[in-house]
């Protein structure tokens, strides 16, 4: 038995009847997302530990899928008349003869299990947790001088979902997600700049001791501020621009990875819509969402319709593959689902997301890459991104990023913004590097107001073109040729 | 027990076990959505739901627990476990709750028109119609609209209730819908999509669906065939839509968190020109039906009106009780909090005095230049000032619109840019808490080709 059936009392008689509810006016299909998510957070501001939080959140929500049409509805009182009331109101959505049979609830075989934490962060004492704050305080103010605001963050959440649908599967998953931010801004004179790190993945609290600790993102915070304090205009106009490895992946995230999601190409309003097996990015660019990956911070055992996650090529040597799909999106385009039905929690409906997104690398020398580029842009780090899905432009802003002049990085410049077209960007890529890297364990994705957490990675790339939005108009476009 | 009584009662269990100060909040809504695309219902959503908030102050440290379990036992492990984390948080001289005279309810909640019956009385038909209208008109506007992505109606339903161990209680509930169309328009291989909608506390007060559809459908006709332009120096103009965005960075700059911590280029500043002599910025959270309006904020404060800038010159920083303390003055009743953690800090409605020209007048000003009605990312620095977004607008040449401009981004510094806001229209937005009229910066850096 699951945590939650446990807890609740909830026996598989039970969840058939809910179920048998939901369809009561017909419908194809119905689930139960049952969620039990507890969590804690600290953080740290002017070197005290200035706030901590804990807290349950406890819910269940209902679909029914009738045709292509979804009923939903939720409560966060798990008593049965008020499931029932959830079903029954969910179910309005239908009308006619069901198509569904409730019968013999199943767990499938082969749970996998992603993310085994030895110790879940909800057992750990209150004080290791903020000790992990102090030491990040005291490593951030210790690397140098001009630090002189340190803000940290920690939190953590371990939530229990069970899920039972109308095609008699049954699934409950376990998912930690542990994060810890800190945020520096350093002071030389009147300037005054930010610097920020962050990591964490479906780990336990040893992660911070053992994979990247305190001290480590207290430096690169520091680093990062007080770099940009040299930091000087960043250019404006067209240039070609080099991304770094890891982070910088977001560039996939935002330019392909949201119009290749099933929701936008089967109602059709995707830029990428209409372009399976069509050539949408140089040869070099194979493009992978994977939610398999163990620990990562966007992956799952199973997504949050049940299905069991795995990897799905999005782009193969620059032909696209396949789009994300949930089970709606699958069942309408007659695909196999890929097990990308997410949703932010039980009051919200699932939709196709993102797990943990990157390219493939390839065979270039990262330096040759730069070495390559005679006046352009190296871009290392990213602050957000944003795309409109439907004409593809996207967005980003660049918190770390430098001039490279006759094949050297030479100085660091703020403020750049890389804006393009998301099916246009990748057929720009001409070199990519060998060295993969995932980001750091800090992605969350929001797409119609629902937050996940994801991964990207990437290799070093290089676009030969890409409009750079910077204020100094001095340094634009016809001096920025390759 | 009413939640009034159950938020006093658990103020004085975290008492009994040892909290010296408490706070407790309660959330309760309902909300109701429908998607409604291609004339079918695409999504219903139907639901409601209540959850718990617990703050405690033991000395000076504090801590806070939530939950969404009303049960006895729920309840219990609330209160204990928030007197078990405070021993986790640091002595903190400037934590408390506020004094007992700041205490209080600006105006009775009815005063201020935030309950509406008339959303409540609307059946699911009723608004699965309005949705299927908004979007009907949108498709109808003009054959180059070919898809949606839908027509929309929301509406919900919320109460807040607030008790704190310095006796205040208070409660208010409100209501809200809104209505939005997101048409797709598509000519010889350009695809644009845009929306428009309205929100309103009343029913009564909504645009008409037809207004929603065909104003959406305008909007992405005009966007079709859009161009980079050259990288360049020019005026641009803000729609009241984009406009606000502007407010909402100088809202941020002067939040009395981001003030204390030199997290904004606004520290340091009070009495000081910030702003072009035409600014003028006043946050009214008592403004009746206003979006952002309440009683009292969420430390039980009374809310008001503060003037903010005057004239170009800061004023007032927006203060909760903690950052007012840190900086040596008074909360400005704009305490903020959610259901976990301390208090933040949020608006009340936050205005821009409007100017005298109309859109059309700040249009026909400009030689050459971009009118922006859309801005994507998130390139603010509230630190530095600097502010460089991708923009999707129509050019300007000779003071006429002409061809659409999307794939570029505009670039300055906010600390200029609001002391080169040269032109400010009469067109006052109304549907979101910052409310800006159109707005014209004399010159910022368009990064394109």
């Amino acid at each position: 038995m699951s945590f939650i059936q446990t807890r609740y009392n909830l026996t598989e008689t039970d969840l058939e009847k809910y179920l048998g509810e939901a369809l009561f006016k017909g419908g194809d299909y119905a689930d139960l997302y049952f969620e039990y998510l507890s969590s804690t957070s600290a953080s740290l501001d002017e070197s005290i530990i200035k706030s901590a939080s804990q807290g349950v959140s406890v819910g269940c929500g209902v679909r029914v899928i009738s045709g292509e049409k979804t009923g939903y509805a939720y409560t966060n009182d798990l008593a049965p008349e008020k499931l029932i009331h959830a079903a029954r109101t969910a179910a309005q959505i239908a009308a006619g003869p069901t198509t569904a049979k409730v019968a013999g609830l199943e767990e499938p075989q082969g749970n996998q299990n992603l993310y085994p934490v030895v110790l879940a962060p909800s057992d750990v004492e209150f004080s290791q947790k903020v000790a992990l704050l102090r030491a990040a305080d005291e490593a951030a103010r210790a690397y140098d001088e001009r630090v002189f605001q340190v803000e940290a963050s920690y939190r953590d959440s371990v939530r229990h979902v069970l899920i039972a649908n109308s095609e008699s599967v049954i699934r409950s998953d376990t998912q930690p997600l542990t994060r810890m931010d800190v945020s520096v801004i350093a002071r030389e004179g009147e300037r005054l700049e930010r610097g920020h790190d962050g990591t964490g993945g479906r780990v336990g609290l040893d992660y911070f001791q053992t994979e990247r600790t305190p001290q480590d993102l207290a430096h690169e915070a520091a680093r990062q501020a007080v770099l940009q304090i040299g930091a000087e205009e960043a250019p404006a106009g067209e240039m070609p621009v080099v991304l770094g490895p890891g982070w910088p992946g977001i560039l996939l995230h935002e330019a392909v990875g949201h119009g290749l999601e099933a929701d936008f190409n089967r109602k059709q309003v995707s830029a990428f819509s209409g372009l399976i097996g069509r050539k949408v990015a140089s040869e070099l660019c194979t493009v992978i969402d994977d939610g398999h990956i163990p620990s990562r911070r966007g992956s799952l055992n199973v997504d949050d319709e049940g299905a069991s996650t795995g990897r799905a090529v999005l782009i193969e040597n620059g032909i696209l593959k396949g789009y994300l799909q949930d089970r709606l999106s699958s069942r309408i385009l007659g695909t196999p689902p890929t097990g990308n039905g997410r949703r932010q929690s039980y009051k919200h409906i699932p939709m196709p997301r993102m797990t943990n997104t990157f390219m493939l690398p390839g065979e270039d020398d990262p330096q040759d890459i730069l070495r390559s580029v005679v006046r352009g842009l190296y871009c290392v780090n990213f602050g957000g991104g944003q795309v409109d899905i439907t004409s593809g432009k996207f967005v980003f802003s660049a918190s770390e990023s430098y001039l490279i002049e006759g094949g050297h990085v030479t100085r660091p410049v703020r403020g750049a913004t890389l804006i393009g077209n998301g099916p246009d960007v990748l057929t720009k890529v001409s070199r990519v590097g060998h060295d993969l890297k995932l980001d750091r364990g800090i992605g969350t994705c929001g797409k119609e107001g629902q937050s996940v957490p994801v991964g990207v990675g990437i290799p070093t790339i290089k676009v030969d073109q890409l409009t750079v939005g910077g204020t100094n108009v001095l340094r634009s476009a016809s001096t920025f040729q390759d | 027990m009413s939640y009034l009584e159950l938020t006093s009662d658990l103020v004085a269990r975290a008492r009994r076990q040892g909290a010296d100060e408490a706070e407790c909040v309660v959330r309760e809504g309902s909300q109701f959505s429908v998607n409604v695309r291609l004339g079918e219902v695409d999504q219903v959503k139907d639901s409601g739901s209540k959850a718990i908030g617990l703050r405690v102050l033991s000395g000076s440290r504090a801590a806070s627990t939530f939950s969404s379990d009303f049960s006895g036992k729920g309840l219990d492990v609330l209160v204990k476990s928030a007197i078990e984390t405070v021993r986790f948080t640091s002595e903190d001289p400037f934590n408390d709750l506020p004094e007992a005279e700041q205490l209080g309810v600006a105006t009775d909640p009815a005063a201020l028109r935030l309950h509406h019956d008339d959303v409540l009385a609307l059946t699911a038909e009723q608004k699965i119609e309005m949705a299927r209208t908004a979007e009907a008109a949108a498709l109808e506007a003009d054959p180059r609209i070919t898809n949606s992505e839908g027509g929309d109606f929301r509406s919900g339903w919320s109460r807040w209730t607030l008790a704190n161990s310095r006796g205040f209680g208070g409660e208010y509930s409100s209501t809200h819908c809104s209505l939005s169309a997101v048409p797709v328009a598509e000519s010889n291989g350009s695809k644009e999509r845009d929306y428009w909608y309205s929100v309103s506390l009343d029913a009564a007060g909504l645009e008409s669906p037809e207004d929603v559809g065909r104003r959406a459908a305008e909007r992405a006709l005009r966007r079709l065939h859009s161009t980079k332009v050259a990288t360049t120096e020019v005026p641009v103009i803000f729609e009241p839509r984009v406009a606000g965005s502007l407010l909402g960075h100088i809202f941020q700059a002067a939040s009395g968190d981001a003030v204390y911590r030199h997290a904004s280029f606004f520290a340091d500043k009070l009495g000081e020109k910030v702003a072009g002599d035409n600014i003028t910025v006043v946050d009214d959270g008592l403004r009746p039906g206003g979006l952002g309006s309440s009683p009292f904020d969420d430390e039980g404060v009374a809310s008001r009106r503060t003037t903010i800038i005057e004239d170009g010159v800061l004023r007032s920083y927006l203060l909760n009780s903690y950052s007012a303390r840190k900086l040596g003055l008074e909360t400005t009743g704009n305490a903020s909090r959610g259901l976990a953690g301390s208090p933040g800090i949020g608006p009340g409605n936050f205005m821009l005095q409007p100017g005298d020209a109309s859109p059309a007048d700040i249009i026909a000003s400009v030689d050459r230049g971009l009118y922006v009605t859309e801005l994507i990312g998130y390139g603010v620095n509230l630190v530095t000032g600097d502010y460089s977004r991708g923009a999707v607008g129509l050019w300007i040449e000779k003071g006429e619109l002409t061809y659409a401009v999307s794939e570029v981004t505009i670039g300055g510094n906010l600390k200029e840019m609001f002391k080169q806001i040269d032109m400010i229209g009469s067109d006052l937005d109304y549907r979101s808490v910052f409310v800006a009229p159109t707005l014209k910066v004399r010159c910022m850096t368009v990064a394109g080709k």
